[in-house]
């Protein structure tokens, strides 16, 4: 009841004009910038961020958490309509809304794209109702101890499950918390790394600037060299008795939304996991709970129902440890938890007992923006198709500039904007060379709490490293880390010894 | 040059960045200082140890021909990308600098001007369109709704009256 009670006033505070307006406002950029190839909503998180500033916090984080739902309904657009991905997100929508689209069946896919986006952020965000308050009341038992057990945890899921090169992705981490110390030493109040005595670096690294270098400067350069192609895009034709069709036909895919759902929302939770393997993951299951399997590729509408089902139930279950433990479950949140500390709030259990308002606002949204983005998806996608058209020419520039007054705007410092630029082609390099990036980011938010959270340990236990193996909970959490480091290591010297015997077999596949 | 090249020439360079953090990171404490903990200076050197280490585990790799990157002889950046990297890399830097002189909306104006004119062969219409309405557009976005001064450099006394309208 409880829960129900603080539920409604998230209703009430959502539904405010002004959050409201910046709700729907925030659904449309997200469909948007969901909907341009290259760009996802990790992009136009870290590009908005900036402007949100303008307006308080509660406003900031629906804006921009309606930003994240649209991006996840608009990248199911430029799968469909162009064969290419609007996000990583939208891969495993390719596989079959391509197909429907080139058979005249374009609208069919869009409305089982979005239907599928409703369902999953709808049981999602009731999963997030149900288990965030018990999760945040269970973490505040937390002590520093296991604070720092839990970042460690969440790195290690990176090093584990990310799937990248081990040792790239231990050095991306390394590299974000390094860039993370730049500044004043928080304890001592000593200047630390200091690069050439240049002012600039008093201030810190702000993960803006990383985070805008890679997903802005970076992600355009890299659409640049893969964009290089023709792109065409496929027609749609919408009348009200095809969407009806298309509603009729989703009747089949009904089990294949609901598991897609509960899939997604539950490897959305894990941090590295989040929502492109969540789709990936739910095609794989609708297929193989498929009475058709043979279907799938050609142009199954269940195909594109069931991993954009999964990737909105996905981006939700990410925002579930970012709210109950201030740890970021996706790169985008890891933006958005970045922007609640600038915003002065703290992230983690205490947001609950503090900041009720902000919570629950936040919660309330989420049923909101799912109902507003199906609704201005559905209206909308001739609008968004023709946008689609544009030239990279025009939108490269323009992102650009937003990159760099956005960077600008936070410290006022240009300093920071050239380091925009710097970041944004080393990292863009260092992608070619398949040095996982999301982790840097990742790091480089976390890194001013992990590192508080392990010297005010050590501190109150005057210097015994043991402190942390010694209570119980750091203990579990800390040997859930090493067990999802492990685990990869010892699968991958288990691979190499088969293909060592088997020997001359084909090359592993880059990914 | 190879991707097989590039990865080698990446871990070495990046091996030198992780040193020079070590050795920058040794200007506070490193060590333990009693009863308090780790130094100042303990996190990032750490740190930066462990990234020297995977730097070297990748230059390992790389010549056992582990990963995927040291088996490739693909070139690392074909012709095209080269160009396109270098004009956008070219005129984002350029943007930057004349930022520092002219100003940030002047900056911004020719930098529209140049990319959709003469990168993307676009109409003199939509380029004029598009670099004179950005710049005014962040003007009124930035300086009146957001209170926030974006820099002008030497431009500055063009927009005393502009200041005037909005304060």
């Amino acid at each position: 009841m409880e829960i129900f009670d603080a539920l409604m006033q998230g209703f009430a505070t959502a539904v405010t004009p002004q959050n409201l307006l910046l709700m729907m406002l925030g659904c449309v950029i997200g469909l948007f910038v969901g909907a341009m190839p290259g760009l996802g909503s990790v992009n136009g998180v870290a590009i908005l961020l900036p402007v949100t500033f303008l307006v308080p916090p509660t406003g900031a984080i629906i804006f921009l958490a309606a930003v994240y739902y649209g991006a996840m309904y608009g990248g199911a657009i430029s799968s469909i309509m162009l064969g290419i991905p609007g996000a990583s997100t939208a891969v495993a929508t390719v596989f079959d809304g391509r197909p429907l689209a080139m058979q005249g069946k374009a609208d069919w896919a869009l409305v089982a794209a979005a239907v599928g986006s409703f369902v999953g952020g709808t049981i999602s965000v009731i999963l997030f109702t149900l288990f965030a308050p018990p999760l945040a009341d269970f973490a505040l038992k937390f002590g520093p101890q296991e604070e720092f057990a839990l970042m460690m945890l969440a790195f290690a899921t990176f090093i584990g499950l990310g799937g990248d090169d081990i040792p790239k992705t231990i050095f991306s981490i390394a590299l974000g918390l390094v860039f993370a110390a730049v500044g004043l030493d928080e304890i001592s109040g000593q200047p630390r790394l200091i690069f050439f005595d240049i002012p600039g670096f008093y201030h810190g690294i702000n993960f803006l600037v990383l985070a805008i270098g890679i997903y802005g400067i970076g992600e355009i350069l890299w659409t640049l060299e893969t964009s290089q192609g023709d792109v065409r895009v496929s027609q749609a034709s919408f009348t009200a008795s095809r969407i009806l069709d298309a509603f009729k036909r989703l009747k089949s895919s009904t089990v294949s939304i609901i598991s897609s759902s509960f899939l997604g929302y539950f490897v959305g939770i894990l941090p590295a996991a989040g929502a492109t393997p969540a789709s990936l993951m739910a095609y794989g299951v609708a297929k193989t709970m498929s009475k058709d399997p043979d279907s799938f590729g050609k142009g199954n509408i269940t195909g594109v129902a069931a991993p954009e089902t999964a990737n909105n139930a996905a981006s939700t279950g990410s925002m579930l440890p970012m709210i109950t433990l201030g740890i970021p479950g996706s790169p985008t949140t890891a933006i958005l938890l970045g922007g609640m500390i600038i915003w002065g709030l703290r992230p983690g259990p205490l947001l609950f007992v503090n900041h009720p308002e902000f919570v629950w606002g936040l919660i309330g949204s989420l049923y909101m923006a799912n109902l507003f983005t199906v609704i201005i998806n559905i209206a909308f996608i001739p609008l968004f198709v023709s946008v689609l058209k544009l030239s990279f020419t025009i939108l490269a520039p323009i992102i650009f500039v937003l990159c760099i007054v956005g960077g600008y705007a936070p410290t006022q410092d240009l300093h920071d904007v050239w380091l925009i630029v710097i970041f944004g082609v080393v990292f863009y390099l260092l992608r070619k060379l398949n040095y996982p990036v999301a982790p840097a980011v990742l790091a480089i938010v976390l890194g001013p709490l992990t590192e508080r959270a392990l010297r005010q340990s050590l501190v109150a236990e005057q210097g015994n490293v043991a402190t942390f193996v010694e209570r119980p909970l750091s203990a579990i959490i800390l040997v859930l880390a090493v067990l999802l480091i492990v685990l990869p290591v010892i699968k991958m010297t288990k691979h190499k010894k088969k293909s060592a015997a088997a020997d001359d077999g084909p090359e592993a596949d880059e990914s | 040059m190879t991707t097989r090249t590039a990865e080698l020439l990446m871990a070495i360079l990046m091996g030198l960045l992780s040193v020079g953090l070590m050795w920058k990171s040794t200007e506070l404490e490193i060590g333990w200082i009693p009863d308090r903990g780790p130094g100042g200076g303990a996190w990032p050197f750490w740190l930066s140890a462990v990234m020297l280490l995977c730097c070297l585990v990748t230059v390992y790799r790389w010549w056992r021909r582990a990963t995927p990157q040291s088996r490739s002889d693909v070139e690392f950046m074909d012709r095209n990308t080269r160009r396109i990297n270098f004009i956008t890399v070219g005129s984002l830097v350029a943007l930057l600098g004349l930022t520092h002189v002219i100003g940030i909306y002047f900056a911004i104006f020719l930098f529209l001007l140049f990319y959709i004119r003469f990168v993307g062969r676009h109409s003199w219409l939509l380029t004029g369109t598009l670099s004179v309405a950005t710049p005014i557009f962040l003007f009124f976005f930035f300086e009146a709704l957001l209170k926030i001064l974006l820099p002008k450099g030497y431009s500055e006394p063009l927009f005393y009256p502009l200041y005037r309208i909005i304060y």
